[in-house]
């Protein structure tokens, strides 16, 4: 009993429907590619006539020829100074328990689901958190204090989980080398565990505030103003930020205002844009110092 | 040289001065449902070199590593039955590991020096603990100790990663030593390193037990016998036989170390 | 010379007295210390994870006792601001619905199609090159894409049909579409990747074309990592905002028509938010139910998609 082979037509045919879905696969791949071109090239068209030295320096304004966006480019900077600085202390910390210390108990079990579930909360339910907790309850206002405060809550789970992977990249021998010498956890930790994950945990910071730079819906919700014509001078002014003021002026009906919002996002898009070449930057680096 | 120690149960010398440097006794190491180690009895003499042989999974790196509280890290390992140092107890409640790995060295199978300088390799451990005195005259005479001296007395600053295996290892050694321990536990120090290194190395173990109390783990056994006074073997986790290195490979008394001597298995 | 040695331990206690092994209290106390600070850190996502839920809870549960449950849950007008006032949320749900299933329509087709790309046929160059290129679009702001979304592929869309509204669904969902899409295609990718290539190997041992082997084995094989990159995606974007507040409009309204404008859960909030709403009203409490309400979703979501992944990783780890 011969099974029937296949004629030389069919496989002809097999064969083609295999190259089309090559192609198309291709295809869509390279729309990838096509989509972002379009995309920077159509903000970098509108809003480049707008970018000069007096957009970088001027206030906004009722009037587009004035209008510039040093309050929200100094804002952006204030939040994500006191940003860095309360979430990567609380971020490396919890991720140096969580790998160095933690065992297999229902508590820490419990920590890493929180971890993993916050990471896929929506940022504007960080907003709606910040509002309640640090507006009202703690009574900060519309201050950038309060707008940091619910951004580090927003990147925490993103900031633990990369300084994670970098601590677990680091041998385990080089732990058990030290241990062997009489070290304690801390020492051992302080001494060669951290310097080792340092790239790693840098670049995942950078990530993650590159990430909070381009967050809108939080601030939002915390009252981050929309027309604001003076620069912050202490935590507890009163701010607006770049994606704000894109946002603010993206909303309004005048072309002239959605060509300033270009120019703000060539200004956004080249801060992260230095933001991730640094973060790729140390990783090359470092990758390269261990061999 | 002292009487045999060929394993006794129940004799317990009552004077610290006299205690044997490392015992265990009737000692069960488990993980979790498997036991790796069971009822094994040793003494280790001091300054003498006392080699722990046996075919692979036999448990002798569990065995070793117990001595210095390292299977701690492994979660889900009990141990039952006594470790002693000097006759103090290694695992009771108030023993600090901490105390223990200061006075009990180790070096492992594959060489694991820390991605710094020559230099901080060996100067870490002594200042940690405390040290305050030389630090630059300890770490001159702790790898002249190890045989490293001379081939890094010029680029003590480079990282530890650009010396070859053999010089890592010997590094390794020196960063134990740099603490001045009473006891060195040396897990398979040469099974990973090309035999001009591992001779030097056993070269440097005839010159170590002058001053060190040494155990060593070894699946070699031409290295066992040339290097070791004393050797145990262990097959599956018991003890087979104990005893002075040449009457273990010349006359053994049990079957099973008279097949795994002359290479009938493992 | 003499300083060169260590206090010897056993040279400290006198070389003969029994060695003292217990532990010293200073170092004892600063390690459980240290310990506990860093524990307190960890314990913060737990802290953070619980404010949420009470402060959602709490004032959805006063929305409540002024708004009937099933009139909110089902009700079908949402005119919270104007008289008459109405709290059926439904339009916005339906608003969020049909832009995650536009997305889905876009998002999901070409990051699948990309995986494969990447992981059966790519060269590692074209790798180098597409990868990149996939995570600069992950990597771009919301506010960003709305902007795209607003002068670029709505005018698009109304020259091609000019009946359509400024703001519509359509332009929205495409550009969500996109910003799912490097999430779908990088997780897709690594499941695909995490299949043995021995499966491959026989199925080209018995004359498969790479077409066959791709969608007969290699997708199936690693289905679980697909369809949870799939789930992921779509709790993306039913947490998305400012796209949807951008270009989608501010017009709550059960449609499946994209070229309309509509509502999502998040734009409201949005709106709600940029507007003057007194504190402790009616109004202001719509913030929490509506927040509950998109909490929920996602968190089912993502635990949904969780529970797909980790009984992957069992299988090929």
């Amino acid at each position: 009993m011969i099974a029937s082979l296949e004629t030389s037509s069919e496989l002809q045919r097999r064969r083609a429907k295999a190259r089309w879905f090559r192609r198309l696969c291709q295809v869509l791949t390279w729309l990838c590619l096509v989509l972002l071109a379009l995309l920077l090239v159509h903000a970098t068209r509108e809003g480049l006539p707008w970018l000069n030295v007096g957009f970088l320096t001027e206030f906004p304004s009722r009037f587009p020829e004035r209008a510039g966006i040093k309050s929200a480019l100094v804002g952006t900077l204030w939040l994500i100074s006191l940003t860095a600085l309360v979430s990567i202390p609380f971020g490396v910390a919890a991720a140096v328990y969580l790998e160095e210390y933690a065992g297999k108990n229902r508590l820490n079990s419990l920590i890493e689901v929180s971890i993993a579930n916050l990471a896929g909360v929506p940022s504007i339910v960080y907003g709606i958190l910040g509002l309640t907790v640090f507006v009202r309850w703690l009574a900060l206002g519309r201050s950038v204090l309060a707008g940091a405060l619910t951004m580090s809550l927003l990147i925490l789970p993103v900031i633990i989980i990369a300084s994670r992977e970098a601590l677990r990249a680091v041998p385990g021998s080089i732990r058990h080398a030290a241990f062997a010498l009489g070290a304690t956890r801390w020492q051992t930790t302080r001494h060669h565990v951290l310097p080792a994950a340092l790239p790693g945990i840098l670049t995942g910071t950078i990530l993650a505030l590159s990430r909070a730079i381009g967050e809108t819906a939080p601030l939002i919700m915390i009252g981050a103003l929309t027309y604001v014509a003076f620069v912050p001078e202490g935590p507890m002014d009163a701010f607006t930020a770049l994606p704000i003021q894109i946002f603010n002026w993206v909303s309004r009906p005048q072309p002239e205002f959605h060509e300033l919002a270009a120019a703000g996002i060539v200004v956004l898009l080249t801060v992260l844009l230095m933001m991730n070449a640094v973060a790729v930057l140390i990783r090359h680096r470092s990758s390269r110092d261990l061999q | 040289m002292t009487a045999a120690m060929v394993s006794t149960r129940g004799s317990v010398p009552a004077i610290a001065e006299t205690a044997p440097v490392l015992e265990a006794r009737d000692v069960t190491i488990r993980y979790g449902e498997k036991t790796a180690i069971d009822r094994v009895n040793l003494t280790a003499p001091e300054y003498k070199i006392t080699a722990i042989i046996g075919p692979s999974g036999c448990g002798k790196s569990t065995f070793i590593r117990a001595f210095n509280r390292m299977n701690d890290f492994i979660q889900g390992t009990s141990l039952s039955g006594d470790l002693l140092y000097r006759g103090i107890d290694i695992y009771a409640p108030e023993t600090d590991p901490v105390e223990v790995r200061r006075r009990i060295g180790m070096v492992f199978q594959k060489p694991n020096p820390f991605p710094k300088s020559i230099f901080k390799n060996v100067s870490w451990g002594p200042i940690i603990n405390g040290f305050k005195g030389d630090v630059h005259g300890l770490v001159e005479s702790s790898l002249r100790k190890a045989a490293l001296w001379d081939e890094v007395a010029d680029r003590l600053d480079e990282s530890a990663l650009s010396l070859s295996g053999g010089q890592q290892q010997r590094l390794c050694i020196a960063r134990a030593l740099a603490l001045q321990p009473e006891v060195l536990l040396m897990d398979e120090p040469a099974s990973a390193l090309d035999p001009v290194s591992t001779a030097r190395i056993e070269d440097l173990l005839f010159e170590l037990k002058k001053r060190y109390t040494i155990v060593i783990v070894t699946h070699n056994m031409q290295q066992a016998a040339r290097v070791s006074d004393f050797t145990a073997f262990l097959d599956t986790g018991k003890m087979v036989e104990f005893g002075e290195t040449d009457q273990v490979f010349t006359r053994p008394k049990e079957k099973r170390t008279e097949d795994y001597v002359s290479g009938r298995f493992g | 010379m003499s300083s060169t040695i260590l206090e010897s331990p056993r040279a400290m206690e006198g070389g003969t007295a029994a060695p003292d092994l217990r532990r010293k209290r200073m170092r004892s106390w600063r390690e459980e210390s240290i310990k506990a600070v860093l524990f307190l850190c960890a314990l913060l996502s737990v802290a953070v994870t619980i404010a949420i839920i009470v402060v959602l809870v709490k004032e959805a549960l006063t929305f409540l006792q002024s708004v009937n449950v099933w009139g909110f849950l089902f009700g079908t007008r949402w005119t919270p601001l104007l008289e008459p006032r109405s709290f059926g949320v439904l339009p916005l749900l339906g608003g969020t619905f049909l832009i995650v299933l536009g997305s889905a329509l876009i998002g999901i087709p070409i990051g699948l199609a990309s995986a494969v790309y990447l992981s059966e046929y790519a060269t590692n160059r074209v790798r180098g090159i597409v990868k990149p290129i996939l995570e600069i679009l992950a990597g771009i702001p919301t506010v960003v894409y709305g902007y795209f979304a607003l002068t670029f592929i709505t005018p698009l869309i109304r020259i091609v049909l000019p009946g359509t509204n400024i703001f519509n669904a359509a332009s929205a969902s495409i550009v969500v579409g996109i910003m799912v899409l490097p999430m779908v295609a990088s997780l897709c990718d690594d499941a695909l990747r995490a299949v043995p290539d021995s499966l491959r190997q026989g199925a080209y041992a018995v004359g498969a074309t790479h077409l066959a082997v791709s969608t007969r084995v290699v997708v199936p094989a690693a289905l679980s990592g697909v369809m949870a990159s799939f789930v992921l995606a779509l709790s993306r974007a039913v947490g998305e905002t400012m796209a949807v507040t951008i270009a989608a409009g501010a017009t709550p309204k059960l449609t499946l028509n994209p070229l309309e404008s509509i509502q999502t859960m998040t734009a409201y909030i949005v709106q709600v938010s940029l507007g003057d709403t007194p504190v402790g009203t009616v109004e202001y409490q719509t913030i929490f139910a509506v927040g509950m309400l998109l909490f929920v979703v996602t968190l089912i979501a993502n635990i949904g998609a969780h529970r797909i992944l980790r009984r992957f990783r069992e299988v090929y780890e």
